[in-house]
């Protein structure tokens, strides 16, 4: 069984379906334009790489945001669709059915980007220079595939409980100001430094600054894809035994 | 070798409740269960709510560890060849769920033909054959959120047969279905037998386990209580006849009145908006309708009918009595 096909079908479908929810589409477009715009007035006397900086920011925002409430909740979801026990029964790895679902998410949190990006030349004239646009590119792609992975790792570890996603959105704050989303590192206290470190936006946002500020963005980007591949295979390992653990406490029911 | 095999199987459910002062309540619901249900044959389980038949699907499917006993599926052990028994299983369970609503059903059955491992090169004759054997030609492009209960039913078993599994699961398929769609699903589910398909059915319609399968279990209580051909389990109440008293404001003392009279074997009561229905088992050349009237003083009485026995008199008989 070919699993990086399940993993893209999947992902398409997913996106699919997330696509289809106006709901979810609009709120995700809105919702991180309030922060980015509180950023943008906070920071607007500062002016030039400080403000590209911040839209760079204010659109990881919205990818984070997307991914990390939602893949909380995404097993749940499942659960109120009964497909989680169709997913749990399928012959291919319990993992490469929950990867998309993340994924897509991750992907979706894209439209809130391109929204900032927007919003920010529209209404503050920011312009993201994007000095390196394969570069760039190839930081916005490894980002949300971080990004989604790590959602997938979040999925897994809760995929028993009902009430995960109350740490998805208990997540959703920290990781803005941990990860340098608005404010740089340097501020924070050495002891939230490593913390930092092990989470993909952190590297993703610096990625993604430095190669529209000019910067080389590589070594953030090869530690997004490093931690991509530890977030992949903790998610693999962790969604077994979770699956193991609801067999035995029947924890995967339809409702 | 059978497609089925279950030896001795229990699972007990742990529950705790309470936050400081935990209590944990263990319920049992399988106490060691025992069939086998050979290739191409269409196996009813049968059973009220809460007897178990769910919990043996879900041990079959792999989707619960059993707590003891073992289970094989076409040779495989459900515990130790997962992987092997889910490549040759489907399931289909009732109800609304268990499809992605925002997608066409086109979308969903491509989807589970990537998750079911169907070759990428089956899978478009495959999932054309499917959508046109359960009658959704034509409107397979449109959300399944806007399908109705009987289309979402139909899906459900293309779903289940897209890896084209040996051996099928049917929990309660027709559940919440109108008549008509009902009676299109049953024939399908005829139609799966003469492709060669085993089938474990549970259903809580008698008339449709009496049309369907080979042979049947009534489960109670997580016990198999009898065992045998629709044929057979009918026979056992076959010696008698059954009086069915159409009444209004049956109490439980008259309940008990009517099954101390001599030549009662079963009574039970079933609701039927205002009215109720009093069921019960004779034994062979008792006239009981005089002595039951007597006993059903003060209750207003309408239509009385003496019928043959049914396959769920034997059903009601045989819980009843594993219940007692």
């Amino acid at each position: 069984m070919n699993v990086l096909r399940v993993i893209l079908t999947g992902w398409l479908m997913h996106l699919k379906m997330l696509s289809r929810s106006w709901f979810n589409g609009v709120l995700g477009v809105i919702w991180p334009l309030f922060f980015s715009t509180s950023a943008f007035l906070m920071y607007g006397s500062h002016g030039g790489r400080k403000l590209i900086a911040v839209a760079v920011g204010g659109s990881m925002i919205g990818i984070w945001s997307a991914t990390s409430t939602s893949g909380a909740n995404a097993m749940q979801h499942e659960r109120r669709e009964g497909t989680l026990e169709l997913l749990a029964t399928a012959p291919v790895n319990f993992a490469a059915t929950l990867i998309p679902v993340t994924l897509a998410m991750s992907t979706v949190g894209l439209y809130s980007m391109i929204a900032t990006v927007i919003w920010a030349r529209m209404l503050f004239h920011v312009s993201l220079p994007v000095v390196q646009p394969f570069t760039f590119g190839v930081a916005v792609a490894v980002t949300v595939v971080s990004v989604g992975l790590f959602g997938f790792l979040l999925s897994a570890a809760v995929v028993r409980f009902r009430a995960a996603w109350a740490l998805g959105n208990m997540l959703e704050y920290p990781v803005w100001l941990v990860c340098g989303f608005l404010i740089p590192l340097s501020l924070l206290p050495g002891w939230v430094r490593p913390v930092s470190w092990v989470l993909a936006p952190t590297w993703g946002v610096r990625a993604v600054r430095d190669a529209s500020l000019g910067g080389s963005p590589w070594g953030s980007i090869a530690l997004g894809v490093t931690l991509s591949v530890v977030y992949c295979v903790a998610g693999v390992l962790l969604s077994q035994r979770m699956l193991n653990s609801a067999r035995t406490n029947a924890t995967l029911a339809l409702s | 070798m059978a497609a089925i095999e279950v030896r001795d199987l229990r699972r007990t459910y742990r529950t705790r409740t309470g936050i400081r002062r935990t209590s944990v309540k263990d319920t049992e619901a399988l106490r060691g269960i025992d069939f086998d249900v050979e290739k191409g044959e269409l196996f009813g389980l049968l059973g009220p709510n809460g007897a178990g038949k769910t919990t043996t699907i879900k041990i079959l499917i792999t989707l619960l560890l059993p707590t003891s006993g073992t289970a094989r599926v076409l040779g495989f052990d459900v515990v130790k060849d997962t992987r092997s028994v889910r490549r040759r299983v489907g399931y289909v369970f009732g109800g609304d769920r268990g499809l992605y609503e925002r997608l066409s059903a086109l979308d969903n059955l491509r989807y589970f033909a990537e998750l079911y491992g169907v070759p990428a090169r089956e899978q478009r004759r495959r999932i054309a054959a499917l959508i046109e054997q359960v009658g959704l030609k034509g409107r397979e492009r449109e959300l399944v959120e806007g399908y109705s209960r009987g289309m979402r039913q139909r899906l459900h078993i293309a779903r289940g047969l897209l890896h084209d599994p040996e051996v099928l699961f049917l929990d309660e398929p027709t559940i919440g279905i109108d008549p008509v769609g009902a009676r299109e699903l049953r024939s399908a589910i005829s139609g799966l037998l003469s492709a060669g398909k085993t089938v474990l059915l549970t259903t809580h319609y008698m008339f449709e386990a009496d049309e369907l399968c080979d042979r049947i279990a009534v489960i109670s209580s997580g016990r198999i209580v009898a065992e045998g051909t629709p044929k057979d389990l009918k026979s056992n109440v076959a010696d008698g006849h059954v009086l069915e008293i159409e009444v209004y404001g049956l109490g439980d003392r008259a309940v008990e009145t009517v099954r101390q009279v001599r030549g009662v074997r079963a009574v039970a009561v079933e609701e039927r908006e205002q009215a109720q229905i009093l069921v019960i088992r004779t034994g062979p050349g008792a006239e009981l309708t005089q002595p039951v009237l007597q006993c059903l003083d003060g209750v207003l009485v309408g239509k009385i009918v003496t019928r043959e026995p049914t396959l769920e008199d034997a059903y009601v008989e045989l819980v009843g009595k594993a219940d007692m």
